[in-house]
């Protein structure tokens, strides 16, 4: 009783912090934290016309047995496997050979890397659409003076995923470079200098030195593109529309799809509840990976 | 030892000028195909040319050259006195220019452009606007008050910014059908008020805040809200243009949320709006790249004007305290 009332005359005299904090909490209550609990919820149901029905696994039953939604997995993971670990290992590469430079060549060019970033996704996909143009595409032109015979990249069902990955593998690496710039900056110099007497050699010195201290950012920044490449979505939407037949179906595009094209709220949240569970899992596993090998 | 450096530092510059390049080619693609000629009557072989579809494409816009080719000849047709051929040659290069500019023209006059710019400004504004406010409110009081449940609101919102947002997408469509909301830019602003990584950042910086700067207005007798906007936001002014730039940033490139919401073309934002052009006009490319280039102008003034706030931000994130 007596410790009820001393937390509540606490609460009191603090008041003036709960209402500075109000506003934010009213609006993170109603528009996260009530939707999440709900999308669980409705996981476990059927919507129609007359409401919605107790269902109970048979969302999750349709998700795994459905073969789009494991095209829909598969297309997304192998997406993720060949962009992710290429474009941080650009990333570092860009970032290795900007840092020694002069003030202006690093700003310069880390500016180069990160201004195509602030543009809207939906802007570079509508370009991509056209430099993957099948008459008269800039890609087609390139690969020209290599010898490759041109492709209808986005309408073939082989090509149309790996055109969807080499995009994002061209699209620059800016926030990597950036972070590991940052990073770069805060090794002391002095490692360098007992390395360099001990005998090692540049590529030594970055091997046994740059790329095990950065190993933070490296994890910060493959949490980063794992998530955001489990999101693609706008690339999809805009140039392929999952097709040709579901070559480049993925996760986001399918839930979207079923909840706003066929209605079927029940199922699209199953779906992203699957999503979120492999997220989840991808960043625990990755975590626990990227941890222990810097014990050893 | 001379020589190996030089030859390495022209490696480095090499790559890294060939990779800035591939990085800015799209962007660059964008204003070139939204500036190219559409229709150019060659009047030596007679045929109407359109270096929009051209193979191999054209890499720059070809009513460059070609303005200075019909100048040249006015000019040669003045100086050989015939007034009429040179006025002639006029009147291309004004077909030229009118031609060049045509994807823009025929965007402002046949589009609804101008509201989708307006909404997506508005829109953007707004909610940077009110995040700064209410973040900064809140990151402000979970750094530096304690308070009964201030751990737990914290590492509730912490854990909310792991969930994938797509998560959220069929709840927020039924609670915003329930509230009526459906088809009206509220459905935008206020889940993008919620957001709640600016209350992280806010937080975050508000702890290297000195506070004995606090206490001592507080003593002086000035109030809550005296002391916060008077003392705790100017010293959070770094913070503030890099949460402002990145909410910003966010709003006006937002998407996947408002194709969801938004079906009537006077309140679509200019990413939908750009999608909507794109699924009625498939074949007509400088018009949709005139869009595009409309939308991205924005973006890259921002970021050339705060490139050091968005570097700020970025490594806000990511260094380790």
């Amino acid at each position: 009783m007596k410790a009820s009332n001393g937390l509540l005359k606490e609460m009191w005299k603090q008041r003036a912090a709960y209402l500075f904090l109000l506003p934010k909490l009213i609006l993170f209550v109603l528009f996260i934290l009530i939707p999440v609990f709900w999308a669980f919820l409705i996981a476990f149901q059927e919507y129609g016309y007359s409401g919605s029905e107790w269902v109970g696994f048979k969302n999750f039953m349709t998700t795994f047995t459905s073969s789009t939604f494991h095209v829909a997995l598969l297309n997304t993971l192998k997406y993720t496997v060949f962009t992710v670990p290429v474009t941080i290992f650009l990333a570092l590469g860009l970032a290795t050979l900007i840092y020694p430079l002069g003030k202006w060549s690093q700003s310069f060019f880390r500016g180069a890397f990160y201004l195509p970033t602030v543009t809207s996704m939906v802007i570079i996909a509508m370009v991509w659409r056209w430099v993957y143009n099948y008459r008269f595409g800039l890609f087609n032109y390139f690969l020209d003076f290599l010898g490759i015979p041109p492709q209808d990249w986005l309408n073939q069902s082989d090509t149309a995923l790996w055109a969807l990955i080499i995009m994002s593998v061209l699209i620059p690496p800016g926030v990597g470079v950036i972070m590991y710039l940052a990073a770069m900056g805060s090794i002391p110099e002095t490692l360098y200098e007992s390395a360099k007497i001990d005998g090692a050699n540049a590529f030594q010195r970055w091997w046994r030195i740059t790329v095990p201290l950065l190993k933070p950012t490296t994890l910060y920044l493959m949490m980063l593109s794992l998530i955001g490449s489990f999101q693609v979505f706008i690339q999809v939407i805009l140039m392929t529309g999952g097709g040709p037949g579901d070559a480049t179906e993925t996760i986001v595009h399918l839930i979207y799809k079923t909840a706003f094209r066929d209605l079927e709220f029940g199922l699209a949240s199953a779906q992203a509840v699957v999503l979120f569970i492999i997220t989840l899992i991808f960043g625990v596993v990755q975590y626990r990976i990227m941890y222990r090998k810097g014990e050893e | 030892m001379e020589l190996r450096r030089a030859s390495s530092n022209f490696i480095t510059y090499t790559v890294l000028v060939v990779w800035a390049i591939i990085s800015l080619l799209p962007l660059y693609w964008v204003f070139t195909t939204a500036l190219q000629l559409s229709e150019y009557h060659d009047e030596t072989t007679g045929q109407v040319i359109s270096y929009v579809e051209s193979e191999p494409p054209k890499l720059y816009p070809m009513g460059i050259p070609k303005y200075f080719e019909e100048w040249g000849k006015a000019r040669d047709a003045e100086a050989a006195g015939d007034v009429a051929q040179a006025e002639h040659y006029r009147e291309r290069m004004d077909m030229i220019v009118e031609d060049t500019f045509s994807g823009f023209k025929t965007l402002f006059a046949g589009t609804n452009i101008w509201r989708w710019f307006f909404n997506s400004a508005y829109i953007a504004i707004v909610v940077t606007l009110g995040i700064l406010l209410l973040d900064t409110m809140a990151g402000y009081v979970l750094a530096k008050k304690r308070f009964p449940g201030r751990n737990f609101i914290f590492w509730l919102i912490i854990a909310t910014m792991m969930i994938p947002g797509q998560i959220t997408l069929v709840p927020l469509f039924m609670m915003v059908g329930k509230l009526n909301l459906m088809n009206t830019h509220w459905a935008l602003i206020l889940p993008d008020l919620s957001m709640v990584f600016g209350v992280f950042l806010m937080r975050q910086y508000m702890l290297s805040i000195p506070t004995e700067l606090i206490e001592a207005a507080r003593i002086d007798g000035a109030s809550e809200w005296k002391t916060f906007w008077k003392i705790v936001v100017p010293l959070a002014k770094p913070a503030l243009a890099t949460l402002g730039i990145f909410t910003f940033m966010s709003v006006w490139n937002s998407f996947l949320w408002p194709i969801i919401v938004l079906d009537n073309a006077d309140l679509y934002t200019l990413p939908v709006g750009l999608k909507t052009l794109q699924d009625q006009n498939l074949a007509i490319f400088k018009l949709l790249m005139s869009g595009a280039a409309v939308a991205a102008v924005p973006m890259i003034i921002v970021f050339i004007a705060f490139q050091r706030y968005f570097i700020r931000g970025l490594t806000l994130g990511g260094v380790k305290e």
